[in-house]
């Protein structure tokens, strides 16, 4: 309740509350994908101001935490080549590989630069023509297109000292993946409204239709997420399995057309590792083969195979929905975001990173 | 690292042949791709990710967003350190 009464919308807030309220009859697990929307959960205490029959779990939708060690240690063995500069996203120069991380390969000696854009690293790769840029480029949906424009721009310029070390991750085949397995325990999800921005909502209908579950896509502020489970709870009462756009703002029915071109001329779809989900088929992209001479796993052939990480993180449950954050033993302890020992503390995204910010002095009080 | 920051079009230009805009993003501007919003022009809000934007929206809404993001300490992972400083309000006076 504490962060509520801060927010603009509190009385949309408390309608949309307490019409799920009123609604729900049953024990409900839904999941929101996207790792922004889990941020918001924990910073507004949704899931406390929630009635208790529903049980949100935190999905795989951060794309630090699910970018594989494999990924990271090659980063890594890139980055130490004398003529090499690795540049990436800020949040993954922390995310330990499988003996390290790239802040700590900086301190020795590697060249690691952070950039906001890909704009950034082509402007490194013009600007040093000496020296061998590998961008670590990684992201969902939503950022696939940007990386996907650099290389075809840096083709374009004729650059030849920029490569890409691409891991890039889609969400629909982690949703069927999830929905899928045995264990599974979700009932309904919220889908990520940027990734839908840019691809649409094709692929999110056929998963219900599949599955015969519900999905919802949602925005990131706490009015757009409790519309989203308000949708989600009445669909579940009513026994019915369809899907809804609650983000139609920023999403429309056939996404970003300019953005899917420029995915489809560079990318191909490929299996892909996922850090904690293991492989999933055509989950992944990677670049086609007219443009391998961008391709840093091919030029410097790079082969890191993929090494199981801490055995004492539990992420691959959390990212499943299986387990919270806090039933981590080392949670809070020796796993903080000052010095993480998993992917989801690193990230601002990330389930444990949010949990550690808004939940682990109700932790201390409980305890 | 999956969110899209509120900025407005204060100009468009070419830059190596990409659709370049500067986009005002609390109080300081960047350069941004508009190749993936060709309808995008001078004036308008578009919602930006990781130097590209990916869709246009209304200012009302441009605001909102960029509100929330702040209230929730989110704009940290998106942007230079330079741009977090200053509110929209701020945003339209340069
Ligand atoms: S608290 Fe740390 S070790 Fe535990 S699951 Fe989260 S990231 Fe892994």
């Amino acid at each position: 309740m504490k962060y509520l009464d801060e927010y603009r919308d509190s009385q949309m807030v408390k309608r949309l509350l307490e019409k799920i309220r009123r609604t729900v009859t049953q024990h409900l697990v839904l999941m929101e994908i996207c790792g922004g929307q889990t941020h918001t959960i924990m910073r507004y205490g949704l899931d406390e101001l929630l009635p208790p029959q529903i049980e949100l779990v935190h999905g795989p939708g951060c794309p630090v935490c699910v970018t594989s060690t494999s990924i990271l240690d090659r980063a890594i063995e890139v980055a130490q080549r004398e003529d090499v500069t690795l540049v990436s996203y800020g949040d993954m120069l922390r995310v330990p590989g499988s003996k390290t991380d790239l802040l700590s390969a900086k301190s020795r000696g590697a060249d690691v630069r952070m950039v906001y854009s890909p704009l950034d690293a082509l402007r490194i790769a013009r600007q040093t023509p000496e020296r061998k840029i590998v961008f670590l480029a990684v992201g969902f949906e939503t950022t696939a297109p940007a990386n996907a424009m650099a290389v075809w721009q840096a083709h374009r310029e004729g650059l030849n000292n920029f490569f890409l070390l691409a891991s890039h991750v889609l969400v629909p085949p982690a949703i069927r993946a999830l929905a899928g397995s045995p264990d599974n325990r979700v009932q309904g999800f919220i889908a990520p409204g940027h990734v839908c921005t840019v691809v649409g909502c094709r692929d999110y209908e056929d998963l219900v239709q599949e599955f015969r579950m519900p999905i919802v896509v949602g925005g990131f502020e706490p009015v757009d997420l409790l519309q989203a489970i308000a949708v989600l709870v009445t669909m579940l009462e009513e026994g019915r399995a369809a899907f809804s756009n609650e983000y139609a703002r920023s999403v429309s029915y056939r996404g970003n057309i300019e953005a899917q071109r420029i995915l489809a001329e560079v990318f191909e779809v490929a299996d892909q590792p996922w850090r904690g989900l293991g492989e999933i088929p055509q989950s992944g992209l990677r670049l086609k083969s007219k443009f391998a001479a961008y391709d840093a796993n091919q030029v410097f052939a790079l082969t890191i195979p993929e090494v199981e990480a801490s055995s004492v993180c539990i992420s691959a449950k959390i990212l499943k929905g299986l387990k919270k954050p806090t039933d981590c033993s080392v949670f809070g302890h020796s796993c903080t975001p000052e010095s993480p020992l998993g992917a989801p503390m690193v990230s601002s995204e990330g389930a444990c990173s949010a949990y550690y910010q808004y939940r682990r002095h109700d932790l201390v009080v409980i305890q | 690292m999956c969110l899209a920051i509120p900025g407005k079009v204060i100009s468009v230009g070419e830059e190596n042949g990409i659709r370049i805009g500067r986009v005002l993003f609390g109080g300081v501007t960047q350069p941004v791709s508009l190749d993936f919003v060709p309808e995008a022009s001078i004036g308008d809000y578009v919602m930006v990710h990781v130097g590209f934007a990916i869709s246009r929206v209304n200012q009302e809404e441009a605001e909102k967003t960029w509100q929330t993001l702040e209230e929730m300490g989110l704009l940290a992972g998106e942007l230079p350190e330079a741009n977090r400083t200053a509110g929209l309000a701020e945003r339209d006076q340069s």
